[in-house]
């Protein structure tokens, strides 16, 4: 209860200070859009030459970008602004400030920074979901629809997870912006269903990066895709990195030596 | 008279030599960034390769004219296009307007562009050495299909510099927005995304619809992806090979004389920011 009453503080005082930038929604619902027709040009393209990718028909790839495009959303609104400032507080030693606090510092660190306006393509991307969900036949029921929040829920906690292993790197090598910057890239390939990549790289983007694997349980189940056992081991994996992240976490604090030491 | 010339001509040559040294040899130091960078260009021929590859065998084996093996080719030797491709972008005329970097580039006696051009040409030299081990994993992950003959390989090596200059040219001109009003992101996202349908950076440009295809061939854009790219992969032929060299050339001259044009004006707009 605390926990939350905590983040919403936090958010009421980020909305304050980014409502002073309004301009700046606008900006980015246009970039959100300028990319949104991008994906769907690219799919008029592929869909101009074949009926079905991979087995994937037009609307279900609508899905995929959906929620390609929603998490990408959350990534960009949430989780990195937060993991950036927290990266920039280890190199300069700020993080001393965060750990004098009374709240447990992976929450607060994680809590902390948002980028408000970013949160317009979670907007956007919803959209483009409903829309292909419309056009699937038969269209999605509520055991779908349950499995697809369940499986949006475990892609964000993936994606969070495997965010701040990368960023709690810091502790040890300082300088590790390039290393999350670089994740920026490889998310592009989450635009795509994990099945269409070769085999060695489909193992990648499921296990070491796991973009295309966040992105493609979430839409499989929507799609009606879906066997349990799929998502059965996106829970795991989840709980893998939920695990290993926390213990990461602990070892890199035991690490930090504190103001610009 | 012919002297003078002659003589500016060689302090020009000498600006673009000493720049684009200094730069080569600052950037060889910095070797595990440059190779990463390179690295963070894989992502976007591989899914554009494995996309397409899906599509050609779902055809039965090839698509556009292009069977795996020939797209493997295309977006392998994308990535040495794209690399070749990087230039100043309209972002960094943001950051030296606002820092006041720009100021002091107006104080020299040589145009500023000059100094970008050299000192990204030299830092391509770093990106070559790199990229040749990238190329080589590429090859064997993906087996292309390449024969190239030895007047492919000549035009290629002109065509790839005659796309950097052509992309330079046009950056530089949707960077000179920043002289008017600096922000300038909205317009480069829209050039950026021109450029993914209209220049063969996405997609092949014989996979794209006729329409495309007709716009795109009034624009620079085919010349600084798909021209190179496919003088080394595709079946030009000679004539095509030259034609493709002059329309650089071509676009090369009319970007420098907007450029020219448009200069006058952002340099008499100009206000400093920064200290």
């Amino acid at each position: 209860m605390r926990i939350l009453r905590l983040a919403a503080l936090h958010l009421r005082v980020v909305a304050m200070y980014e409502m002073q930038y309004r301009v700046n929604f606008f900006l980015q619902l246009f970039q959100s859009l300028l990319a949104t027709a991008t994906g769907l040009a690219v799919l008029a393209l592929v869909y101009g030459q074949v009926d079905e990718l991979n087995g994937w028909t037009r609307p279900e790839l609508l899905v995929v970008l959906g929620v390609f495009t929603v998490l990408g959303g959350f990534v960009q609104a949430l989780v990195k602004p937060a993991l950036v400032q927290f990266m920039d507080e280890v190199a300069d030693g700020k993080l001393d400030y965060v750990l004098t606090k009374p709240v447990d510092a992976q929450l607060l660190v994680s809590i902390r920074a948002v980028r408000f306006w970013q949160g317009v393509d979670v907007v956007v991307g919803t959209v483009v979901m409903a829309v292909g969900a419309a056009r699937l036949h038969p269209g999605p029921g509520w055991l779908e629809v349950s499995g697809f929040l369940a499986g949006l829920g475990l892609a964000a906690v993936i994606l969070y997870c495997f965010l701040l292993l990368l960023a709690t790197s810091a502790f040890w090598f300082v300088r590790v912006d390039s290393f999350v910057e670089s994740f920026d890239g490889i998310y592009q390939a989450g635009r795509w269903p994990v099945g269409i990549y070769p085999g060695w790289l489909r193992i990648g983007l499921t296990v070491v990066v796991p973009v295309g694997f966040a992105v493609t349980v979430p839409a499989q189940a929507l799609t009606g895709q879906l066997g349990w056992r799929t998502l059965a081991g996106a829970a795991l994996l989840a709980l893998v990195l939920a695990v290993v992240t926390r213990v990461c976490w602990r070892l890199g604090l035991r690490q930090y030596s504190g103001a610009s030491a | 008279m012919i002297g003078a010339v002659v003589h500016r001509g060689r302090a020009l040559f000498d600006i673009y030599r000493a720049n684009a040294r200094i730069t080569m040899m600052s950037q060889f130091q910095y070797r595990a960034r440059n190779v990463m960078t390179l690295v963070g260009f894989l992502t976007e021929p591989v899914v554009y390769l494995a996309v397409w590859t899906t599509v050609a065998d779902a055809k039965g084996g090839s698509v556009g004219g292009y069977t795996p093996g020939t797209l493997a080719a295309y977006f392998i030797v994308w990535t040495l296009v794209r690399s070749m491709n990087v230039v100043f972008t309209p972002y960094g005329f943001e950051w030296r307007i606002r820092s006041g970097e720009m100021s002091g580039a107006l104080l020299r006696p040589t145009h500023p562009i000059h100094h970008d051009l050299a000192a990204f040409a030299g830092w391509k030299v770093v990106w070559f050495v790199m990229w040749l081990p990238i190329g080589a994993a590429l090859v064997v992950l993906f087996r292309p299909t390449l024969h190239p003959q030895a007047v492919e390989i000549a035009v290629f090596a002109v065509a790839i510099w005659g796309a950097y200059l052509i992309r330079s040219l046009f950056q530089w001109l949707i960077g000179l927005v920043t002289f008017f009003t600096t922000r300038v992101a909205a317009l480069f996202e829209i050039y950026i995304v021109a450029e993914l349908m209209l220049s063969g950076r996405l997609v092949p440009m014989s996979l794209m619809p006729t329409w495309v295809r007709t716009v795109s061939s009034f624009t620079p854009f085919p010349w600084t992806f798909g021209f190179p790219i496919e003088a080394l992969v595709g079946q030009l032929g000679t004539r095509a090979l030259l034609l493709g060299l002059a329309t650089q050339l071509l676009w090369i001259g009319i970007g420098t004389g907007l450029l020219a044009l448009v200069w006058r004006a952002a340099v008499r707009r100009y206000a400093a920011v920064g200290n």
